[in-house]
């Protein structure tokens, strides 16, 4: 039964990963970038949140309401203002722009909140829990999938019934004739970008809720973010929710069988992966 | 680029080049004959910087392949300097290129992996390797000591004033090799492949270049040469633990030091590595404001002048101290 319940944490926790992920390939898939603060990003709409329930007392699943349409706007200004201007000057500026972003979010948050872990008040529901049989599930992390997967929905039916999300796909496919059906690719690019913070605002938040976080956290969500798109295979939602379930599997038996094996389980199926199955488990997107 | 920007540099002739290094290179050698322990001390951090951000800067600046978990080598050649002068009883000098030779060996292996992601994602890939040796190195609790890491224990048999020269030359000759050796590999044959494959690697493929043996000759060269380097951090500091030889603030310095400096020039890390410390100084006492610092002017850089620092005053003086770059020939 101790095993039932490693495997049906595992999955879970895979909810919360495949934000995270489904975040990193949204824009990868539209304008072929990868954001090296994306994990930083989730650490910060964690303490957005945190303000925000320190100010206005509300609960944090009200909070998201407020901390989602802030970071929406932090992402058209951050492709709109800084990470446009590199386009067409090949993959490296946005590469290296993100990264330095990276280390100024980290040290920023450092300045103002200390390395002290710190976690979002969601009252009663952080410790409730109810028991089938033997297995018991914590209600926040019940609600933190099953949020997740809303999410997925949502966005699937964006990209594939809404006129916006057309002008998404058309992008990703070819910019140039995008544009010559009157699509501006750059607004584009600041939608997805915008789009992109605020699902991992979604994230940062349940990340708050289930665990505590630290500014120092960012990297290592990154790298989740990654492992999740990459098992998954790039381009494909429901992938990156399977590739996230696979990782926090992975992470959660590795976590059994010896506590300091938690990360290293998860990077080694990833690897694993690449070694036999280097496109993902289901691959949409040409990475080219 | 311009052609006009090609035929107005001026280039030292390579006697005024040679005779040049030659007498930095001597001045740089007869420190440890006037100067304090102290500034041999921040001299090896400050020739262990530039080196690391040589090798940085071929993968990325030359061959186009961004890493960001070059990490990976530093710890392994720290911990493989310990392991080899302490538990294998190699001297502890040549043990600091042994570890070269061992990032190296793993980098073969590890490149398999990794070249299967493109750009952006390369990258990441680059930092889940870093973060499994880091993670390994740390639950060998017995052998590595785990967390809280180990101290070169071989370093107590030399006298501290020798061990502190010798540690200090080291540096120079490691410092001035990693320069030598970019320059040497620029001007070669595999130079003007690199060159073309970070430009298109469709159309270096397409006119003949074999992209994926050149640049897996770059990755492990410069695994090799940050391995080295990782061996002499530790020589000149004596403890290690995988939290700071592992981590990734380590390829936070290379890329500051090259995007600031100029990347894709030789010149570029030197200037970078000036500043670097300049800002580092001047803000010591301000804890984590110097990275912030750093992180800004670099990402300015990108946005303004992303040739960097040497890119500004190559334009300005109309002059290239280490001429990489190629010209048409009726050019002179």
């Amino acid at each position: 039964m101790q095993w039932v319940n490693i495997v049906l944490q595992g999955i879970l926790l895979g909810g919360l990963y495949a934000l995270y992920g489904t975040g990193l390939s949204l824009i990868f898939g539209v304008m072929r970038l990868v954001n090296l603060a994306h994990g930083d990003f989730i650490v910060v709409a964690a303490y957005l949140a945190l303000v925000a329930g320190q100010m206005l007392g509300l609960s944090p699943f009200l909070n998201v309401l407020i901390v989602a349409p802030l970071m929406f706007g932090l992402g058209m200004l951050l492709q709109q203002g800084m990470l446009n201007r590199t386009l067409g000057k090949g993959l490296m500026p946005p590469l290296l722009i993100t990264f330095g972003l990276s280390v100024i979010i980290q040290n920023v948050l450092l300045l103002t909140f200390t390395a002290d872990s710190r976690g979002l008040d969601a009252g009663q529901i952080e410790t409730a829990s109810f028991t089938v049989g033997e297995v018991s599930l914590g209600v926040a992390p019940l609600m933190t999938f099953v949020v997740a997967v809303l999410l997925l929905v949502a966005l699937q039916l964006f990209f594939s019934r809404t006129t916006p999300g057309r002008a998404f796909r058309a992008t990703s496919d070819d910019p140039a004739t995008a544009e010559l059906m009157g699509i501006n690719s750059k607004q584009i690019y600041g939608l997805a970008m915008g789009l992109s913070l605020a699902v991992v605002a979604v994230a940062g938040v349940l990340l708050g809720v289930r665990t505590n976080f630290a500014p120092a956290d960012g990297p290592a969500r990154l790298i989740f973010a990654f492992e999740s798109v990459i098992i998954g295979g790039l381009g494909s939602l429901w992938g990156t929710l399977v590739g996230g379930i696979i990782l926090g599997l992975a992470q959660n038996i590795g976590a059994q069988l010896n506590p300091t094996w938690f990360q290293l389980a998860g990077h080694l199926v990833t690897l694993l992966v690449l070694a036999f199955r280097p496109t993902g488990l289901f691959a949409r997107t040409r990475d080219t | 680029m311009t052609t006009s920007d090609f035929q107005e540099t001026r280039r030292l002739s390579e006697r005024t080049l040679l005779i040049t290094s030659v007498l930095v290179v001597a001045a740089l050698l007869s420190v440890p004959l006037w100067g304090s322990s102290n500034l041999m001390r921040t001299l090896v951090e400050f020739i262990s910087l530039l080196a690391l951000a040589q090798m940085w800067n071929l993968l990325a600046g030359y061959a186009g392949m961004v890493s960001v978990g070059q990490q990976a080598w530093i710890g392994l050649g720290g911990y493989a300097l310990i392991v080899f002068a302490d538990d294998l009883k190699i001297n502890m000098f040549l043990a600091v290129f042994l570890g070269g030779v061992v990032a190296a060996l793993i980098a073969l292996p590890t490149a398999a992996l990794v070249f299967r992601l493109r750009a952006g994602y390369f990258a990441i890939g680059t930092w889940v390797v870093a973060e499994v040796f880091r993670l390994l190195v740390a639950s060998s609790t017995d052998w590595l000591k785990g967390g809280s890491g180990r101290t070169l224990a071989a370093a107590g048999a030399l006298e501290r004033g020798l061990r502190e020269d010798l540690t200090y030359w080291l540096a120079v000759f490691i410092g001035v090799s990693a320069v030598a050796l970019v320059y040497w590999l620029m001007r070669s044959r595999a130079g003007l492949g690199l060159t073309a494959i970070r430009d298109s690697e469709t159309a270096a493929a397409s006119l003949g270049v074999d992209t994926d043996r050149v640049k897996l000759l770059v990755y492990v060269i410069c695994a090799f040469g940050t391995g080295v380097v990782g061996g002499l951090i530790y020589l000149n500091v004596l403890r290690i633990t995988p939290e700071a030889s592992f981590s990734a603030q380590w390829t936070a310095f290379m890329i500051f030091i090259v995007v600031i400096g100029g990347i894709g020039t030789v010149e570029g890390p030197l200037l970078g590595v000036l500043v670097f410390f300049a800002i580092r100084e001047y803000l010591s006492n301000f804890g984590g404001w110097s990275l912030i610092l750093l992180g800004v002017v670099a990402i300015g850089m990108m946005l303004v002048a992303p040739q960097g620092l040497w890119g500004i005053l190559r334009k300005r003086l109309r002059l290239e101290l280490f001429p990489v770059r190629r010209r048409l020939p009726d050019e002179g």
